[in-house]
């Protein structure tokens, strides 16, 4: 019985031997196909035919992707990767084994590559020192805000026919918002509404697009001359949605914070972020209004804080929410023809890079 | 072109629209109609003697602008020809000088301008956001923020933990909780006190000769378990070998305060009542 088994198993190894032969000859055939370098060719054959596992050895030119035929060019591939994993766990485990050896000597761990830490260099990421940068914050249309001469007024209307998502969301916003008034837009053009609104002191003009019964953008107007920015909008997500929220925003009025705005634009992004906020918050109404920069898209959240004790805070989240994504800045006041664009974003340059951001 | 309820002509130069035999520019060999050519309306006559020659076979009469003095002209032109022909070129004159003014008031006012979205941008956008979403963790974000602000002073004199700033200007530490500073501080306060006492008897005997401590401490005003002077000389002791750290105070100053500090507290409050009378209620509640 063990003989024959002996020799059964003779004869199944032979057969897997052919097996492999066959596919290595079929991978050799498929290379000759190709017309690779004959001599390389016969070496080949004569090297692989003696030692069957290690495929390795194949011309430097060759690529998986020279085989014409699509199963074979599988397998190739399939084992070509599943070898690139057998290596990276070795190593793995290898690197594993060290640290454990070494117990408390070992080195810190590598930090994680994270798409901030690769962030292309951007070289108009704002200095705190930079000299220019402050002067010309303080000589730009913000620093009147900054420099306490006029307090915000802001309008919010819509484009025309709001549908009711759009209408309750521009209320909430003038909840969110101290001092901001809702009108409704009757079809007047925004060309002529704005010489009326900068006659009656208004600072700010929001108009909320709205598309398909959502707002999906969100033109911010600075109002005496200022830039106006264009926005799109996602993410809304209006009070009644949100869970586990408090009560309305009182009128108190709210803090603001800005993170993550770097680089110059981000910067007057900001800005404009700050002054649509009267400057004296209150802070016995503790609300606060959070614009976080994060891979250019800002988010937006309105939170009730409490203190619970030093080192912890309670958020309480109330407002809407939404994100917003910067889609061109203009240095004047609203006008699509002949506006001068300080910003636009161009989707062919900017977006071929992940890891380039430009808030 | 048939419809289930109507015929329609597609002849450019047809006066109605339907396909009838009255209005069909072919069938007909005498023939009129309006035609609009960037704004400008004219009127285009067929008649039979020109039916040999094809080129000239529309005869084209440019209409002026004035309504009133366009219709004169069409009547002029078209006396004498059938009066279906007449009314209906009336009418499309009229037509089409109302739609020319619609156009004329529509391109004043703003034109709704569509732009085509991509939806593989979108899709890509969104998903961005979603990670972007993700990697901002705002809730930690804005935490720390208002933390920090908290720290800096920003709120001024409103919330009940300004005595960590003396903590922290004294001890380079991470931020205490506020049971732990009040115990910090009286434990100081205790300690001073104590020191002063105290110090003499350190020097001279062993620390590890506790029972003699314990004796002499039995003399001392500051009454406790045996253990909480224990700990209390090994706070000591930590105190003046180490710069003091909370870790060691927490661990072990919990345990004791409560005897001797319960004497001591009486001290403590008159300096700081202001400040830890509302913490003891907080605690309380």
């Amino acid at each position: 019985m063990a003989a024959s088994d002996n020799e059964e198993m003779d004869f199944e190894e032979p057969q897997v031997k052919g097996k492999r032969k066959k596919k290595d000859n079929k991978a050799e055939s498929g290379k000759k196909r190709l017309k690779e370098k004959d001599a390389e060719m016969e070496q080949l054959q004569s090297t692989s035919n003696g030692d069957i596992n290690t495929e390795s050895c194949f011309p430097p030119t060759f690529s998986v992707s020279d085989i014409k035929n699509k199963q074979r060019r599988h397998f190739m591939f399939m084992k070509l990767k599943q070898q690139k994993k057998k290596e990276k766990s070795d190593l793995k485990k290898k690197r594993k084994r060290e640290r454990e050896a070494l117990g408390d000597k070992a080195p810190p761990k590598p930090i994680p590559k994270t798409i901030e830490n690769q962030r292309v260099f951007d070289e108009t990421v704002v200095n705190p020192e930079d000299d220019e940068v402050a002067l010309d914050e303080g000589t730009d249309e913000f620093s009147s805000y900054f420099n306490r001469l006029t307090n915000p007024k802001i309008l919010i209307t819509t484009s025309d026919r709001p549908r009711g998502r759009t209408v309750r969301f521009c209320e909430q916003l003038a909840t969110v918002i101290p001092d901001s008034h809702v009108y409704y837009r009757r079809g007047l053009a925004l060309k002529k509404i704005i010489p009326q609104c900068v006659a009656r002191d208004f600072t700010y003009l929001i108009v909320v697009n709205e598309d398909r019964k959502v707002p999906n953008g969100l033109v911010l107007c600075h109002l005496p001359n200022g830039p106006t920015a264009h926005f799109k909008v996602s993410n809304v997500r209006l009070r009644k949605e949100m869970k586990r929220r408090g009560k309305d925003p009182s009128e108190h009025v709210p803090e603001v914070i800005l993170n993550n705005f770097t680089t110059r634009l981000g910067h007057s992004i900001g800005r404009m972020f700050a002054s649509l906020f009267p400057h004296d918050p209150n802070f016995i109404g503790r609300q606060v209004a959070t614009f976080h920069n994060q891979r250019d898209y800002i988010f937006f959240r309105f939170h009730r804080y409490i203190f619970k004790n030093e080192k912890k805070v309670g958020l309480q989240e109330l407002g809407p929410r939404f994100t917003l994504k910067l889609r061109s800045l203009q240095k004047g006041t609203f006008d699509s023809k002949f506006g001068e664009y300080e910003w636009v974003h161009k989707r062919h340059e900017m977006d071929s890079c992940r890891r380039k951001f430009h808030l | 072109l048939r419809t289930k309820t109507q015929n329609f002509c597609r002849n450019e130069y047809s006066l109605t629209g339907q396909c009838n035999r009255s209005s069909c520019p072919l069938a007909n060999s005498q023939y009129a109609t309006i035609k609009e050519e960037k704004g400008q309306c004219f009127l285009y006559m067929k008649v039979i003697e020109r039916a040999a020659f094809p080129s000239r076979l529309w005869e084209k009469v440019k209409l002026s602008k004035n309504y009133e003095k366009a219709l004169e002209q069409i009547d002029t032109n078209l006396i004498y020809w059938p009066r279906f022909i007449r009314h209906k070129c009336k009418q499309r004159f009229t037509k089409i000088t109302q739609y020319l003014i619609r156009i004329r008031k529509l391109t004043l006012k703003r034109q709704r301008k569509l732009v085509p979205l991509s939806r593989k941008v979108e899709r890509r956008e969104k998903r961005r956001e979603e990670k972007a979403l993700v990697a901002a963790q705002l809730d930690n974000a804005i935490e720390k923020e208002l933390l920090e602000r908290l720290k800096q002073g920003t709120y001024g004199d409103i919330y009940n933990f300004p005595a960590h700033a003396f903590e922290k200007a004294l001890d380079n530490q991470e931020p205490e909780s506020e049971t732990d500073s009040e115990e910090e501080e009286e434990n100081e306060d205790a300690d001073d006190g104590h020191r002063e006492f105290v110090e003499a008897d350190i020097d001279e005997s062993d620390l590890s000769d506790f029972e003699e401590m314990n004796k002499l401490k039995g003399s001392s005003d500051e009454e406790g378990s045996s253990e909480e002077e224990e700990s209390e000389m090994e706070e000591e002791a930590e105190k003046e070998a180490v710069c003091s750290t909370s870790k060691g105070k927490k661990s072990k100053g919990k345990a004791p305060i409560k005897g001797p500090f319960r004497k001591k507290r009486a001290y403590v409050e008159i300096e700081y009542e202001h400040e830890i009378e509302p913490a003891v209620k907080e605690r309380a509640t």
